[in-house]
């Protein structure tokens, strides 16, 4: 049951996150939509690693071992994609930066040069 | 209109690729046998009480490296492309008097704190990037709150390029002095379990991480926020 509401968070996310990347003019805003898009993610990964009844793989006695702990290799995995995701994000808001120091604006509408 | 309509049908179409996952989904009742051996022999074999911390450092050390190379390479084309732009200074607005104390006395508590995150990696949640994630934060406050403050990226750059190379370093001692080879944690003693000095190697890769990651983000935020490096920290 708790994987299934995870599942279906991330994939909400995902889409709400692609609605604010297609529907914004801002560039800032459509870089939120991916931060969002990215979240969502990251969340349909852990919910697959969810097991059932488990608890996060931190084993504080020796004594712990065999119960039952969730996958701890998605996490490790969300772990490198939330950082990989950190570095995009840093890039587009630089990009985002140079565009407005050359047009003075940040609406995606009076980028021309590359229209069609 | 017709615009609309696209946008429309292609959140409808992703939405349906996404969907074909929940009708068959069902929470795992046991872990695949890869994670199994993590979980089970894990903290035996390195000695590390955070299952995540082992897998990110020791049992795929060499992604962690490539997503550090990854991180690096971001900063270094954020410094790039703002410094390639470099437009007249702007005197900016100061910030209010709250923000500056309350910097003045956050500020190093935020970093004990990223320091404190980063040491513990491998007993509690948290490590490297997470611990350099936090410092980075500070140098945010410090930014907010002293917008016209010039911050030279000398220093930085000293601790990012010392962390990375001693990172790549001992994990090569590991090719020398382990059988396992390349980043085994298990050239210094594996120490008694659950205590600070354990596991080896791990703790100490993930302070070089944490400084690592947490000088690059600092450095990102500085060129975002748009000084020149004409002044040393």
């Amino acid at each position: 049951m708790t994987g299934t509401i995870a599942l279906i968070t991330g994939i909400l996310l995902v889409l709400i996150g692609l609605w604010g990347i297609l529907t914004n003019r801002d560039i800032i805003r459509m870089i939120v939509g991916f931060s969002l898009f990215d979240v969502g993610i990251h969340i349909i990964m852990l919910s697959i690693g969810y097991v059932a009844g488990g608890t996060a793989p931190i084993i504080e006695n020796l004594s712990d071992i065999g119960k039952s702990y969730v996958d701890p290799v998605p996490q490790a995995l969300v772990l490198t994609a939330i950082v990989i995701g950190l570095g995009i994000t840093a890039f587009m808001l630089t990009y985002a930066v140079n565009m407005y120091e050359k047009k003075g604006t940040l609406e995606i509408d009076k980028f021309e040069e590359l229209k069609w | 209109m017709v615009k609309k309509v696209f946008i429309l049908l292609m959140i409808i179409l992703t939405g349906l690729i996404l969907w074909s996952f929940v009708p068959g989904y069902e929470s795992r009742t046991a872990l695949p046998e890869v994670s199994a051996h993590y979980v089970e022999k894990g903290p035996e074999e390195l000695g590390a009480a955070n299952i995540v911390t082992a897998v990110v450092v020791t049992y795929r050390g060499l992604d962690t490296l490539g997503e550090v190379t990854i991180l690096f390479a971001a900063s270094a084309v954020v410094g790039l492309l703002i410094h390639l732009n470099k437009n007249e200074n702007k005197r900016r607005r100061e910030g209010s008097e709250i923000l500056r104390t309350g910097t003045a006395l956050l500020f190093p508590l935020i970093l004990l704190f990223g320091i404190y995150v980063f040491i513990n990696g491998h007993l509690t949640p948290g490590g490297g990037f997470q611990g350099g994630a936090i410092i980075a934060s500070a140098v945010v406050l410090q930014v907010l709150a002293y917008p016209n403050r010039k911050i030279g990226h000398g220093l930085l750059s000293v601790i990012e390029s010392l962390s990375g190379f001693t990172y790549v370093l001992l994990g090569a001692a590991g090719v020398f002095l382990t059988v396992n080879g390349f980043l085994d944690n298990r050239i210094l003693p594996l120490g008694e379990y659950g205590s600070l000095l354990s596991a080896g190697l791990i703790p100490v890769i993930y302070t070089l991480v944490g400084l690592k990651v947490g000088s690059e983000l600092s450095s990102v935020v500085i060129s975002l926020n748009g000084e020149s490096e004409e002044e040393q920290l």
